[in-house]
């Protein structure tokens, strides 16, 4: 490879040589500025390309990228509202909202998470499960999204995480929110309790899509859960590339879930869950306006479980048991009504004029139909029995009988219009409608309807299913002739709601005569000697109680069995007949109803009348001072 | 005749003499308008910075200062001096390339930085710089008629191959094709025939195939990317799509100073060194866009200038491959972020973050000025 030289050229030589060098230097020149010139051409116009480019996206397309680009930046969050409480009718919280006081972990604050696990595990312990979870959730999301470590904080580990924070870089304490039920397992068939939503919740609601967010599952957390749910609020953010929050560029605060105040008085409810035994249920409703005061169904669960999620093994334990602790028997529960069903079929011959108040009915302790005995309680016969009497003593000869001359169909339209076998406008979700046979109903099955399944019938016995709470709601009717709806709602955000009022229900239209009978009658059961119930007199001061006795066999009694002197006692337990009692009082002013079932409690005059006895005492104790009379609607504020 | 060329002469030693005259000959017009240019980098760092000096903005305002002193030294120098010494310093900035091949810090999957303390150097940028010195050099005293012969571009074609080579083993291709299009450049200024470029293009066009099956993933990926974005908008094409909606969504007047969302809210990835016209036409739109290309091709016709009125042909080819280079800068950052071409690593220098392509720029710029106040210096005559 050659280099030129460089060198300055001698003055004498350059002159000699001059001319050469000039015309070379010209030529040389003329050759470099065309190509100067092209080049220079040729970069301009590359500029203008460039100019053209800006032209095309900021002025051509500006409008779409300006689009574009607000989209990268705009986010909208949604604002979850506090959900609204339920309140019992004195005003205590059944449902509210707990501050829940968490652990959350944002890993691009630590430089270990494993090691600020590892001290947060000596200062509160955390399962191993827990802490793959945590693992988890820091890989998956971005490292300035806070994880929770741990939920539920008590005082005192907060105290231990505050105190040790130096140590514990990333650890921040936060809280949210959870819903708190104080009464636990009292009330909890009532309330329901609320787990966070499934696919078939999703009613497009965007609330529904919050993480953490819960929606009512049972009882009145589902019935009123729009309006315990409240409305989102939103909030606009902008955020940056990798989505974490510059700042809020617009907020709109959602609407609080409204109060939900229930007509169930806690106090009256945990005595009476005190009495009661696995397998029995417990309703009493305000006789006037049909408002359910308790309503115990043993045994139950405690609905606070349902927060933190519900366990594999726990949800096991809760369906395998035969007593089944999450259905709620006064609603849910079905039962033959047996002699607690005589009044309808009273007053359903009563008002068919099939019998009169005096006639007279022999009680031989049987009733034969065609080839078929059918057998009294009593086996040694009532003798002649009126239709009073054979309420009082529960003579079956005289509803045989009834229930003959009524034919089926007329039976359950009295039946119907007493709220048995029809749909309760509840608010509690899922409960059964229960079943009144007809002739049809038997008929669409494929079977005829036999005169003998009448007769059976008119003793509350055959295919009747009843719930506890269709008892009680019988039972009010005939106290007051007025057709109340069972309910719980008394107010919604401090507004009664309508039917508190006695006037708000309509008379059910039965003749007051044959009413003024079948209550005497009634009266009769617990409060004159020969009533199936006189053990069962409610103690002095309180008034006198009403009631109707009965006991329904789970298994048929044999005709071996009865020959050979048949005892109930000697019976496994769960082959014993249910017992039932209905009652209301006082006699003479009805304002309260009672049903109660004991599940193989073998005698209702036994078992259930002196639970009912008691009960009725603990309502009236309960509200000798603040008679639970029909709310004036006087509109709670707040 | 004589007397007007002794007395043009003698006018030219006493303005090549004394280093007041050197200084009133510095074209401080031009100077003006290098730290206009730095400015608006100034502007951009400051709002890339998140409306603060400390990040960029300080530390540019600083490195320029330094920049601008070391440009002047440079350009005081006697341009034979560095025709001289263009040799050594080719030899010397191979010498970089493998020794960056060697020891080089690794960024970005590849080799390209030399960490020198408070300095890290690039120095494929300032062989660039060499290149167009040694080129200058080389056809400086050739005649018209050694030009046209292949032979005599033998030497040359070499000495752009090998740092094209060395910097395209790095790997930057596109520093590599830059270089050889700056190449290219001085081989046509310097008046190269026309059917000579077309062979050499033909035979790249041949060789392109085999150039794609030597490409790294990542370069393989900018290429598929580049022609069609859209298909990995969160993986390779990001950048691109990030970029356009940026500058898109300037419109006309831009958002305003520091109210840059895509830049602020960082969906405009390296927005303080590749990206940063993006930045400014986000915030300033087309109009402040155009208004800081306009500045850029002032730089740009200033070189032409001086290659025009140099004197010699070592001036006119250094000014001519100087403003080149800084036009190949411009264009292929601005094309870049306008997705007009495959994204490279290429800076805006002067503008972008980042020192070493600053310092190499300045240099040039040193060289330039050294040209211009040396316009009329004389040099031996064209060998034939």
């Amino acid at each position: 490879m050659k280099w030129p030289r460089w060198r300055r050229p001698k003055k004498g030589i350059e002159n000699f040589t001059m001319r050469g060098v000039k015309r070379e230097e010209e030529r040389r020149r003329s050759v470099f500025t065309r190509r100067a010139l092209l080049l220079a051409g040729g970069q301009l116009g590359l500029f203008g390309f460039l100019g053209y480019r800006l032209w095309h996206l900021q002025m051509e397309q500006g409008e779409r990228y300006a689009t574009l680009a607000e989209e990268n930046r705009l986010s909208a969050r949604l604002l979850s509202p506090p959900r609204g409480r339920v309140l019992d009718r004195t005003g205590r919280v059944v449902a509210g909202n707990r501050l829940n006081w968490r652990a959350l972990l944002v890993a691009e604050q630590t430089q270990d998470v494993g090691a600020t696990l590892e001290t947060f595990h000596r200062i509160v312990p955390l399962t191993d499960i827990e802490r793959a979870r945590v693992e988890r959730d820091v890989r998956r999301r971005r490292r300035f999204v806070p994880v929770i470590v741990r939920e539920f904080l008590t005082w005192e580990e907060m105290a231990r995480i505050e105190v040790n924070a130096p140590d514990l870089p990333g650890i921040l304490i936060d809280v949210g929110t959870t819903r708190l039920y104080p009464e636990g397992e009292h009330l909890a068939h009532i309330v329901g309790y609320v787990a966070p939503p499934a696919e078939r919740d999703m009613d497009g609601d965007p609330l529904l899509q919050l993480p953490g967010i819960r929606v009512g599952r049972a009882g009145i957390e589902r019935h009123h859960d729009q309006v315990l749910r409240g409305r989102a609020g939103a909030v606009q953010l902008e955020v940056n590339a990798v989505g974490r929050v510059i700042r809020e560029l617009d907020r709109r605060e959602g609407v609080p879930g409204q109060d939900v105040e229930i007509s169930v008085d806690t106090e009256l409810q945990k005595q009476i869950r005190g009495r009661i035994e696995e397998g029995t249920s417990v309703v009493v409703l305000n006789a006037r306006n049909g408002e359910v005061l308790a309503m115990a169904s043993q045994p139950s669960f405690d609905p606070n479980i349902f927060n933190s999620g519900v366990s594999a093994a726990q949800w096991r334990q809760w369906t395998s048991q035969r007593a089944t602790p999450l259905i709620n028997k006064t609603t849910n529960g079905l039962y033959a009504p047996g002699s607690t069903f005589k009044m309808v079929v009273a007053l359903a011959a009563l008002e068919a004029r099939v019998t009169t108040p005096f006639e007279r009915i022999n009680c031989p302790g049987h009733f034969d139909l065609g080839d078929t005995r059918f057998h009294c309680w009593n086996r040694n016969g009532h003798g002649g029995v009126d239709c009073r009497t054979a309420l009082k003593v529960s003579c079956d000869v005289y509803f045989y009988e009834m229930a003959k001359r009524l034919g089926i169909n007329r039976i359950a339209a009295m039946s119907r219009r007493f709220g048995l076998g029809v749909d309760l406008d509840i608010e509690l979700p899922g409960t059964r409608r229960g079943l009144v046979p007809t002739r049809e109903w038997r008929e669409a099955q494929g079977r005829p309807w036999a005169l003998g399944d009448t007769v059976v019938h008119g003793i509350g016995q055959g295919f009747y299913q009843l719930t506890p709470l269709s008892l009680a709601v019988m039972t009010a009717r005939l106290a007051t002739g007025r057709a109340v709806q069972p309910h719980l709602t008394r107010s919604i955000g401090g507004r009664p709601v309508r039917g508190s009022r006695p006037e708000d229900w309509p008379a059910m239209g039965i003749n007051d005569r044959d009413l003024r009978l079948v209550r005497e009658s009634m009266w009769a059961v617990v409060n004159e000697p020969g009533g199936t119930a006189l053990a069962s007199r409610l103690p002095g001061g309180f008034g006198q109680m009403a009631g109707k006795t009965g006991t329904t066999q789970v298994r048929r009694v044999s005709r071996e069995q009865r020959e050979r002197g048949f005892r109930v006692d000697t019976l496994p337990r769960e082959w014993r007949p249910h017992a039932l009692f209905v009652a209301y009082a006082p006699h003479d002013n009805p304002l309260y109803a009672v049903s109660v079932i004991v599940e193989h409690g073998t005698s209702g005059s036994g078992a259930a009348a002196p639970l009912a006895r008691d009960v009725m005492t603990d309502v009236f104790n309960r509200f000798r001072q603040s008679p639970p009379g029909p709310r004036v609607a006087e509109g709670r504020v707040g | 005749m004589s007397s007007t060329l002794f007395e043009k002469r003698l006018l030219t030693r006493d303005r090549g003499s004394g280093i007041f005259q050197k200084l009133w000959q510095i074209p401080w017009l031009f100077v003006l308008l290098l730290c206009a240019v730095a400015g608006v980098g100034y502007v951009a760092l400051y709002s890339a910075g998140g409306g603060s000096p400390e990040a960029y903005a300080g530390k540019h305002a600083l490195r320029f200062g330094f920049c601008v002193v070391m440009m002047l030294c440079i350009a005081l120098v006697d341009i034979r001096i560095y025709a001289r010494l263009a040799p050594l310093a080719y030899v010397g900035g191979i010498g970089l390339l493998v020794l960056v091949a060697l020891h080089g810090e690794v960024g970005k999957g590849a080799q390209r930085w030399i960490d020198l303390g408070p300095l890290q150097l690039q120095p494929s940028e300032l062989m660039k710089i060499i290149l167009v010195m040694t080129l200058a050099a080389w056809f400086h005293r050739a005649s018209v008629e050694r030009v046209g012969n292949p032979l005599f571009l033998i030497p040359p074609t070499i000495l752009v191959l090998i740092p094209v080579a060395l910097i395209f083993k790095q790997p930057n291709l596109g520093t590599s094709l830059i270089t050889a299009a700056l190449g290219g450049a001085m081989f046509f200024a310097a008046g190269v025939r026309w059917w000579k470029f077309a062979i050499v293009v033909g035979g790249a066009v041949a060789a392109a195939p085999l150039v794609y099956a030597n490409l790294r993933d990542y370069q393989r990926a900018r290429i598929t990317t580049f022609l069609d974005p859209e298909s990995d908008p969160l993986g390779a094409g990001y950048n691109i799509i990030q970029s356009k909606i940026a500058l898109g969504s300037g419109g006309l007047w831009g958002k305003g100073f520091l109210q840059g969302t895509q830049g602020h809210l960082n969906f405009l990835p390296e927005k303080q060194t590749d990206f940063i016209f993006t930045m400014l036409a986000e915030e300033f739109g087309l109009v402040g866009a155009l208004t800081v290309l306009g500045l850029l091709m002032l730089v740009v016709v200033f070189c032409f200038l001086v290659a025009l009125r140099c004197r010699h042909q070592f001036g006119r080819l250094l000014a001519i491959g100087l403003g080149t280079n800084y036009f190949l800068y411009i264009f292929v950052n601005v094309a870049m972020v306008t997705g007009s071409i495959p994204v490279g690593g290429v800076p805006l220098p002067l503008i972008s973050h980042g020192g070493s392509a600053m310092l190499t720029t300045m240099i040039g710029f040193g060289l330039l000025i050294s040209a211009w106040v040396h316009r009329d210096a004389e040099f031996g005559p064209a060998r034939d």
